[in-house]
């Protein structure tokens, strides 16, 4: 994202001043970025065929009353105008009123946030416990029939539609086998006890089973959230995987491996502590990215487990021609996904001395 | 060595279509040694020969319905992957998918690097402030969800094949246009440029006759590899049934229709998803072992 070289060099200068000099940056950038969003969400709310005016008011509005409206609503303003107030009760975190749910577009959006979070988050863990070792297993011997079959199931994983593959595990593991529970968030039955009986904390229900101590409720959820996470990991997996195996293989290629080995050092600890230790920096970058991705994969993944997220919610909007919902929900996504890149940005330069100077 | 291959082969090559034939030769073997790789490339013309032959090859009409010979499983007598919900043969409907699914793919990559060749070449060529406002730009796209971001010009556009490649593209540019603005930036400077600019061509001229056909290759790569995303992007439109719309044979909307059988009629949506699956395969392999050819150095990654 930001380029070293473009920071001017001032001799003399203090650390203190060239920190807040990257920080005032780091702002800009991240300021200029969510205007960029908010322009294309406000672009696309101009060229929609759907007249605003009369999805208010009605299709037996007099020409006077449309008149009216149409002054009080500011659509006869200035375009600039337009964009400046939109700004401005974005940052209100004023998205509109929805037309589904008749419910503030924020309110909607922050009910239904925490499921897609638990549901990415648990997915992340997956990805990171089986992509890193099966990463680094497969650079400690590149071109043999481990680094192969890691390569191809990462590849499998670049070229699944992943809603198919929901379907298909719904199919085998619900279906067949009745090992894991069906589409939504809980059963039926466990919903009303959740609705009862466990405050809400968090809205991500595994945690606020847990604080309760109703483990009969977090053991449904869990049977829920199992194949929909697999799913989503398995993507995560694919690629921290990938990313893993070229950074291992660039670390074991350093001469501080060679060294450490012709100390007598046993390979094991070569491998798994002194070059990993290196690779972790550029992982965490590749995580975060991954965890963003994760937000967006949702979408379809939601629809197929019925899970009532974000994603879901977009995708449901979009049918009932909720825009206001359809657009807020973008720019929350859109957010977190903008806040997730410069998070791992900033955490890489952090972590990494390299980055600094 | 026979005198097609010693010709291809020639050290000292007589013509510049000679030198460049010897060098696709060259990246053929190469090419031809990864397994992988051929395998993809195999994939991907039996994909073309598909979509070619669509009426041979199919044993039905894909929008025929015959509603006594409806949800039939697979290894019936008359259809070998089965019937769908309608009664129509999911094989001749599969056949005939393979021409919207390259439709898909052949409008996106002559639109989107196109457009991401032109603002990184003029980006890395002029420098300065366009520079650093078309790089912005970029970046601005770059920060987004794709997917989130085509299902917001969808919803604006309405549901459609063409809205959903326009979509696709609009999301698409942003890393073609870093890898031209890299690639020009490393040939702004070379004496062969300004030689061109000393002879007095325009930086029109410069940049789409002298800079862009360098910045091809990289761009090609990248395309290759994206291909297999542009598909299942597209198909994820198609499911949510944003992309094509009936009764159109979109491999994507066909998994969406079948969902509503899943548990008692598994193959009508598992049919096209194997199609999916094996087609981005395809492009995956081919792509992989392509950047091994061109560009050796990054192989292990």
């Amino acid at each position: 994202m930001t380029d070293t070289a473009s920071i001017p060099r001032r001799n003399g200068s203090s650390a203190a001043l060239r920190l807040g000099w990257r920080a005032a940056k780091l702002v800009l950038t991240l300021a200029i970025t969510f205007l960029g969003l908010l322009a294309i969400t406000f672009v696309i709310g101009r060229v929609i065929p759907i007249d605003p005016v009369l999805a208010v008011l009605g299709e037996r509005a007099t020409a006077a009353q449309y008149d009216a409206a149409r002054e009080a609503m500011g659509l006869n303003d200035p375009i600039w105008v337009q964009f400046a107030l939109y700004v401005r009760d974005a940052l209100d975190g004023n998205f509109g009123t929805s037309l589904m749910t008749a419910r503030p577009v924020l309110e909607d959006v922050t009910r239904v946030f925490p499921a897609t979070l638990e549901l990415a988050t648990i997915a992340t863990i997956l990805g990171v416990i089986f992509g890193v070792p099966a990463g680094v297993i497969a650079a400690t011997k590149p071109g043999s029939l481990t680094d192969q079959l890691v390569r191809l199931i990462g590849l499998m994983g670049y070229s699944m539609p992943v809603f198919w593959l929901g379907l298909m595990g719904l199919l085998v593991f619900y279906g067949e086998l009745g090992w894991v529970g069906g589409p939504g968030r809980l059963d039926t039955t466990y919903e009303f006890m959740y609705e009862l009986d466990v405050p809400t904390r968090t809205g991500m229900i595994l945690i606020d089973t847990a604080l309760a101590g109703q483990w009969e409720i977090f053991a449904n959820a869990f049977s829920h959230i199992v194949l929909p996470a697999s799913v989503l990991g398995y993507y995560s997996m694919a690629y921290i995987s990938r990313m893993t195996r070229s950074f291992m293989i660039d670390q074991l290629g350093q001469e501080y491996v060679t060294t450490a080995r012709v100390k007598g050092m046993p390979e094991w600890r070569v491998v798994w502590v002194h070059a990993l230790r290196n690779v972790l920096v550029p992982l965490i970058t590749v995580i975060a990215l991954s965890y963003a991705n994760l937000l967006e994969g949702s979408v379809l993944t939601e629809t197929v487990f019925a899970w009532p997220g974000l994603g879901l919610y977009i995708t449901n909007a979009l049918f009932s021609a909720d825009m206001a919902a359809v657009m807020g929900g973008t720019i929350v996504v859109g957010s977190a996904f903008i806040l997730l890149n410069m998070l791992s940005d900033l955490l890489y330069r952090l972590v990494d001395p390299r980055a600094r100077s | 060595m026979t005198g097609w291959r010693a010709w291809l082969l020639d050290p000292a090559p007589r013509s510049p279509l000679q030198a460049r034939l010897g060098q696709a030769w060259l990246g053929w073997l190469r090419l031809s040694r990864n397994p992988l790789a051929l395998i993809g490339l195999l994939i991907i013309v039996a994909l073309l020969v598909a979509a070619a032959l669509a009426p041979l090859l199919a044993t039905h009409d894909p929008y025929v319905q015959n509603l006594a010979g409806r949800l039939q499983p697979p290894l019936s007598p008359d259809h070998w992957l089965g019937t769908d919900e309608f009664g129509r043969d999911i094989w001749s409907r599969l056949v005939y998918g393979a021409r919207i699914t390259l439709y898909i793919v052949a409008l996106v990559t002559v639109t989107a690097p196109v457009v991401g060749l032109i603002i990184g070449t003029v980006s890395g060529y002029f420098g300065g402030i366009v520079d650093t406002v078309l790089m912005r730009l970029t970046d601005i796209f770059l920060a987004f969800p794709r997917l989130i971001l085509a299902l917001a010009f969808v919803a604006a556009l309405g549901p459609g094949v063409e809205n959903a490649v326009l979509a696709i593209a609009l999301t698409a540019w942003p890393p073609y246009a870093r890898v031209a603005r890299a690639e020009t930036l490393t040939v702004r400077g070379a004496d062969y440029i300004a030689a061109i600019r000393l002879q007095g061509a325009g930086s029109g001229r410069i940049i789409f006759g002298h800079v862009a056909p360098m910045c091809l290759p990289s761009v090609i790569v990248r395309v290759t590899l994206d291909m297999a995303g542009i598909i299942l992007t597209a198909a994820g439109l198609g499911f949510l049934g944003l992309g094509a719309q009936p009764p159109l044979p979109e491999w994507g909307l066909m998994i969406s229709s079948g969902r509503k059988f899943l548990f008692e009629q598994w193959w009508v949506a598992t049919m096209p998803g194997l199609a999916i699956f094996i087609v981005s395969l395809g492009f995956n392999l081919l792509g992989d072992g392509l950047r091994d050819v061109l560009d050796p150095r990054g192989s292990s990654k």
